[in-house]
């Protein structure tokens, strides 16, 4: 088939495609242009966004012999990726921009081009497998290397997308056997490092980042009676579970150290309390997907397990669907979620769909 | 074999060139050396400079050897501008946005480091200069001024400007013209003496010459401020050990261009005639981008609105022609034309521009395989 390996620069997707070119396939790379002003060069642990990164790209494609070009997304990640972090911060949310752009880019905007391009597949260098169900219909899988399995983050792939997605390392057994796959191939990304931080906030501040967007306007610091504790200076520099930086001059009464509940944004609040309020018992969102077949009755409670961030373990959970909301009633509770986190049900290693979690349910009553 | 549709971007060099290139590059000896090798080295660069002097109808003197395009345009809006501004306060600099960016964003250099202050002149949509704007401005601001700047062709769209015009005013006002040439040089006649310039930028590579070398032409009666010190080589203007074998081959294929320049201007031309024909006729809401406007024989640029220029360029290369959205760039991503931009065209259109530059080699046959998938390729980019 005719597959666009989308090319970060990095050393996963270069050996993915190497991997596609070996399976016969007829492969043409493609580098992203997410930013409109790109860097020159590296910074820090961001992985994909510089003209260093998009020259590793060609590199890696001169070696595989396949051709190459860069199509610029710029302005649909802004749209889609950028403004939606923003807005999801300036709601009092915690966003997940990787998956939001492997949602709207990779597996959207970028796939649609390719097809209408005449491509058959995408294919990219995540860590997880796509497998056929007993029914025929596709199905994705956590990959067997389990420490940097990317299921999650692709969580958000539809039935139809499935069919168009091409993950050559997916089964791989660890990230080692590719650095040294790469080199056996000559590669020389090999031994690039990983990309960690958010790609589009230089040096990995996110908070400056967001002070730059948002500004800061300083508001109160409440527990969950309302009695205010103190004040904040811009409650987006806040996250759920967190603990420093608070600043309550006197000590809670039962004497123990106070964390991050919630976020109000209408209010501009920010409410903490005692570690024990932080665990949640459910979860629940109006935005979801199914990742291939749908479950049939999606009104039943069935059981599932729930995984709240990329490398967190999973819950067991009872999901349903009820009045168009993915509830999950959490089998033990999990410490600190925030809405705006994806919610990624698992039944077994395959994943079922997942939704951007409105909001939650504490295991500790108000009173507490 | 892959179909070269891109001779703006680069001229490929004739065997007659080449081979006149690397006998060049055997040669040993620095032209500033006092020896017997130093001076035939010399006698190269000398004789390039005449052959170049006179196919732009200059004085010997007047050529400066440079790098090439980028670097004679950055030479001559720094160097005049830092000239003009040595005993007068001259901060603005007159240009227009649809320049190459080796103008532009000197000038914009300039405003950030200097304190300079940019005034672009209105383009009309078919990318025609408003000269009674320009006109009346300059008439207003004359004392302020440090320079114009105008080329003589544009490189993307191949629309050709009056240059004599624009620095006939300007001259009359003191103000001295800057003129990138870079993309006429070769296809169009020019006579330096004639057209009122303080400074013209031409390339090498543009006319079939080698890539690293070109000239700014420098009238005896401008004064410029050198970019780099060294050796004093080229009047002090531009120091570094001169590129004999270049100069060379830059002279040769200067003179086999204009040698041929009506042939291939004649030849060119009745291919883009095709190209245009056939495109209005069989694809929908195209446009060709410079209108009536007078331009370039080999070149034909097209806005088709709702196609994006990387998918173009995509299908084409898989096709096998080699064609560009506008300029190269240095991360190999089309970007909107900032020409087309610059022009009035909305973002929609700038995004899907098309350029097709032709050359000597250029056949017919192979505009007709062209021909015949363009009208499919457009319309797969627009769905």
């Amino acid at each position: 088939m005719k597959v666009l390996a989308a090319m970060s620069g990095g050393v996963d997707s270069a050996v993915a495609a190497a991997r596609a070119v070996e399976a016969g396939h007829e492969v043409v790379g493609v580098h992203l242009a997410l930013s409109r002003m790109p860097g020159t060069l590296r910074t820090g642990s961001r992985g994909c966004c510089t003209i260093e990164d998009s020259m590793d790209a060609q590199r890696a494609a001169n070696k595989l012999g396949i051709p190459y070009y860069v199509w610029d997304f710029s302005e649909k990640f802004k749209e889609e990726v950028v403004d939606d972090f923003i807005a999801e911060y300036q709601a009092g949310r915690t966003p997940n921009p990787c998956m939001r752009c492997n949602e709207r880019i990779k597996f959207a905007a970028l796939l649609e081009k390719a097809l209408s391009l005449g491509f058959d597949a995408v294919c990219t260098g995540h860590y997880a497998t796509i497998l056929t169900g007993e029914d025929g219909e596709l199905e994705l899988h956590r990959s067997n290397a389990y420490a940097k399995d990317q299921s999650y983050v692709l969580g958000v792939l539809t039935a139809e997308e499935l069919k168009h997605a091409y993950f050559p390392i997916g089964a791989s057994a660890s990230k080692d056997d590719i650095r040294k796959e790469a080199a056996d191939r000559g590669l020389s990304v090999a031994n690039k490092p990983d990309s960690y931080d958010i790609c589009f906030i230089p040096e990995g501040d996110t908070q400056d980042w967001l002070n730059d967007k948002l500004g800061s306007t300083p508001g109160e610091i409440v527990d969950r009676s309302g009695n205010v504790l103190g004040e904040h200076p811009g409650s987006h520099g806040y996250t759920v579970g967190q603990r420093k930086g608070l600043n309550i001059g006197k000590p809670a009464a039962d004497g123990k150290p106070r964390f991050v509940l919630e976020i109000r944004p209408i209010t501009n609040q920010v409410v903490v309390g005692p570690h024990d309020a932080l665990a949640v018992t459910e979860l629940a969102g109006s935005r979801l997907s199914w990742c291939g077949s749908a479950p049939k009755n999606q009104a039943e409670w069935f059981t599932a397990e729930v995984q709240v961030r990329a490398h967190a373990d999973p819950v067991p959970c009872q999901a349903a669907v009820i009045n168009g909301e993915l509830v999950m009633k959490l089998n033990e509770p999990l410490m600190g979620v925030a809405p705006g986190q994806t919610a990624v049900l698992y039944v077994g290693t395959r994943v079922l769909g997942q939704t951007t979690i409105d909001r939650t349910v504490s295991a500790v009553p108000i009173e507490a | 074999m892959a179909i070269y549709l891109d001779y703006a971007a680069t001229v490929p060099m004739s065997a007659e060139v080449l081979a006149a290139y690397t006998d060049a590059l055997a040669v040993v000896g620095n032209p500033s050396s006092i020896h017997s090798f130093g001076q035939a080295a010399r006698q190269m660069v000398e004789q390039a400079r005449e052959d170049i002097a006179l196919a732009v109808h200059a004085d010997r003197n007047e050529v400066i050897f440079t790098s090439g395009g980028t670097e004679g345009n950055n030479l001559a809006i720094k160097g005049l501008y830092w000239e003009r501004n040595k005993y007068a306060s001259r901060k603005k600099i007159i240009s227009v946005y649809t320049e190459h960016h080796a103008v532009i964003d000197t000038i914009e250099w300039l405003e950030q480091h200097e304190g300079a202050e940019a005034v672009w002149v209105p383009v009309h949509s078919d990318g025609e200069i408003d000269f009674d704007w320009y006109r009346n401005y300059i008439s207003e601001h004359k004392t302020e001024i440090a320079l114009v700047s105008f080329m003589v062709a544009n490189n993307e769209t191949g629309v050709i400007t009056d240059v004599k015009k624009f620095a006939e005013v300007a001259a009359e006002l003191g103000i001295p013209s800057h003129s990138d040439a870079v993309a006429a040089f070769g296809y169009l006649p020019i006579d330096f003496a004639d057209l009122n310039l303080a400074t013209m930028a031409i390339s090498a590579h543009k006319v079939g010459g080698p890539v690293g070398v070109g000239a700014l032409l420098v009238s005896r009666a401008t004064k410029i401020t050198s970019l780099i010190q060294g050796g004093g080589q080229e009047r002090g203007i531009r120091s570094g050990t001169l590129n004999a074998a270049g100069t060379r081959a830059f002279s040769l294929a200067a003179k086999i261009a204009l040698q041929n320049m009506d042939g291939h201007n004649q030849h060119t031309r009745k291919l883009i005639e095709k190209i245009q024909n056939h495109v209005s006729v069989n694809i929908p809401n195209a446009k060709f981008s410079r209108g009536g406007q007078p331009g370039l024989s080999h070149n034909a640029h097209f806005t088709f609105e709702g196609a994006k220029s990387d998918s173009l360029l995509f299908l084409l290369d898989q096709a096998g022609f080699a064609a560009s959205a506008g300029s190269a760039c240095q991360a190999g991503v089309a970007r909107p034309s900032h020409v087309l931009l610059a022009m009035g065209r909305s973002e929609a259109e700038a995004n899907g521009t098309l350029r097709f530059t032709l050359g000597a080699n250029t056949t017919a046959v192979e505009i007709d395989q062209l021909l015949e998938i363009l009208p499919s390729v457009v319309a797969t980019a627009r769905a």
